[in-house]
């Protein structure tokens, strides 16, 4: 493990707020773990414990905590100069943080989700659910990182896109959907096991290619703004 | 603007010195100007960076380090831009004023840390070296979080100098610190400068700087209001001309005796007291309770106007 990613996992889970990651899944598994023991039909509570809670809340909540976590929660604290003094490629900073928050939002996320597909339906769809959401966990990560170079607010604008454009706008203008991670993992998900629990909205090739173009271009933009990274202008 | 020679404390940058240059450089924010027009070369030695709050001081210290990109000008070390340029990392350090660091770590973790960011060949040895040179053995596997602020300081310092880098900058180094504390830090400084490292301290304690640099850059409103010779600055700093206001039991009479004294160069009587101009302040507060005695006069009340440290940085931008 690079040291990056070592520091960046220790500033990840030595900070309180790594504590918020737990309260979502567990709420999903036991959901879906309820439902399942007072016998309602998966078609009953599939999709709104599936897709409403764990693709449209768990996934984006946890990887915005993360996500802005681990660049943003440095800049605001300060210490991410600690890392910034040193002869590193900026490209060598961003993409192991990337990586820490790609894996430990797929992993608190992955397993719930596949947990829950599993009750709901079959084996397979629990793996689709945890195939897909790694897929928007990483494009979820490149957008709530690059967001903590391009704002000091990340975690407000970061709800504002899973909150009203995926949330709100996403359910009344169809055409925000080409727009949404959200959409595209629901899409992924019911390619690998199609299953009347899952409706996604987007073709296969737009969620595929907008999940490729979205992680990439935020990472590249991320990468940019951290070349340019500026200490707030503190004047003593 | 006073301007005394601008060399270094120990030496004279060479080729094989890294010297830090600033060239004409300015920094903005809108229609605020933090730093205006400053130019100066930094060599081997300890430096201070001396100025009142708000004086551009850290905005400086950020573009030297590149953190900040200058508005206009140009920040270079040994002859390349600091900004946008991570490879000057590997001869420069950088303790920032705000205390910032991973209070989670170990301070053997944390040093250690740096040396491997900085590829080091055996960043273990570093780490234990420059946790040594700032003498934290003792407590280098406690948790940077229960440290005094002093201690995390020094942890600071040794993971900017793992690397041992040829120029260190250090942003209000002594900020909450206590006595001892603040001796053992100057000690350091002093060890690492006459090592013919480039140390830059910024403070806004005159007292601070008067006793770890020979050298001073000092900064008022943005501008670089002097530099050079730290006792030559001093001596500015003490004989300008001083105003006092005194109210006594005879103003009038006390005035007239203020009147011969060599130190004194005006007195004007006014409802308030007297209001004496003294060019040397040293020796007007030594005479006066003498004059005062020999007048049989009593002083009630004896105000320096202004004194404030901004008042003396101000003086010298206009001496």
């Amino acid at each position: 493990m690079s040291t990056v990613s070592w520091l960046t996992l220790r500033g990840l889970f030595g900070r309180r707020r790594f504590l918020l990651l737990l309260p979502l899944p567990v709420v999903l598994v036991g959901l879906a773990v309820l439902s399942r023991w007072l016998g309602v039909t998966p078609r009953d509570w599939g999709p709104p414990v599936l897709v409403g809670l764990g693709l449209a809340v768990v996934l984006p909540v946890v990887a915005l905590i993360v996500g802005t976590g681990v660049l943003g929660a440095e800049i605001d604290d300060g210490t991410v100069v600690h890392i910034l003094t040193k002869p590193l490629p900026r490209w060598q900073i961003v993409l192991p943080k990337l990586a820490v928050a790609t894996a430990v939002t797929g992993v608190t996320v992955a397993v719930p989700l596949c947990a829950a597909g599993l009750l709901a339906d079959s084996a397979r769809l629990g793996l689709a659910l945890a195939a897909a959401s790694a897929v928007g966990a990483l494009a979820y990560s490149a957008l709530f990182l690059a967001l903590s170079l391009l704002t000091r607010r990340p975690v407000l604008l970061g709800l504002v896109y899973v909150l009203i454009w995926e949330g709100l706008l996403g359910s009344v203008v169809s055409g925000t959907r080409v727009l949404s991670i959200q959409q595209y993992v629901i899409t992924l998900a019911d390619r690998i096991a199609p299953t009347d629990l899952l409706l996604g909205d987007v073709s296969v090739p737009v969620a595929a290619s907008m999940s490729a173009l979205i992680s990439v271009g935020f990472t590249v933009l991320a990468i940019d703004r951290l070349r340019s990274f500026s200490v707030a202008g503190e004047t003593s | 603007m006073t301007t005394t020679s601008a060399a270094p404390a120990t030496g004279t940058p060479t080729a094989a010195t890294v010297a830090l240059d600033l060239a004409g450089v300015s920094r903005w924010y809108g229609n605020v100007v933090a730093v205006n027009d400053v130019s100066m070369s930094l060599g081997p030695g300890v430096t201070g960076l001396l100025g009142p709050n708000g004086a551009g001081k850290t905005t400086l210290l950020h573009m030297m380090a590149g953190f900040l990109a200058p508005s206009r000008g140009m920040v270079t070390l040994g002859g390349r831009p600091t900004w946008r340029n991570p490879e000057v990392y590997r001869r420069l350090g950088l303790v920032s004023e705000r205390e910032a660091v991973q209070t989670y770590l170990t301070a053997y973790e944390f040093v250690l840390a740096s040396a491997k960011l900085h590829r080091l060949a055996d960043p273990a040895a570093a780490a234990r070296r420059a946790i040594a040179l700032v003498e934290l053995e003792g407590a280098r596997d406690r948790r940077i979080g229960t440290y005094s602020k002093g201690m995390r300081q020094r942890a600071r310092v040794a993971a900017a100098l793992v690397h041992e880098p040829q120029v260190l900058l250090l942003d209000e180094p002594f900020n909450g610190m206590d006595p001892r504390q603040r001796l053992h830090m100057m000690e350091l400084l002093h060890r690492l400068g006459d090592a013919g490292r480039t140390i830059l301290f910024s403070s806004h304690i005159l007292e601070e700087v008067e006793q770890v640099s020979g050298t001073v850059q000092v900064m008022v409103a943005g501008r670089l209001a002097a530099s050079g010779d730290f006792r030559t600055i001093r001596r500015l700093m003490t004989n300008r001309p001083h105003v006092f206001t005194v109210r006594s039991t005879d103003d009038r009479a006390l005035a007239v005796a203020l009147m011969a004294e060599a130190s004194v160069t005006g007195v004007e009587l006014g409802r308030a007291g007297l209001t004496v101009r003294a060019g040397d302040y040293g020796a007007f507060t030594r005479v006066l309770p003498k004059i005062a005695l020999r007048e049989g006069v009593r002083v009630r009340q004896l105000v320096p106007e202004d004194e404030s440290l901004e008042s003396v940085f101000s003086y010298l931008v206009e001496a």
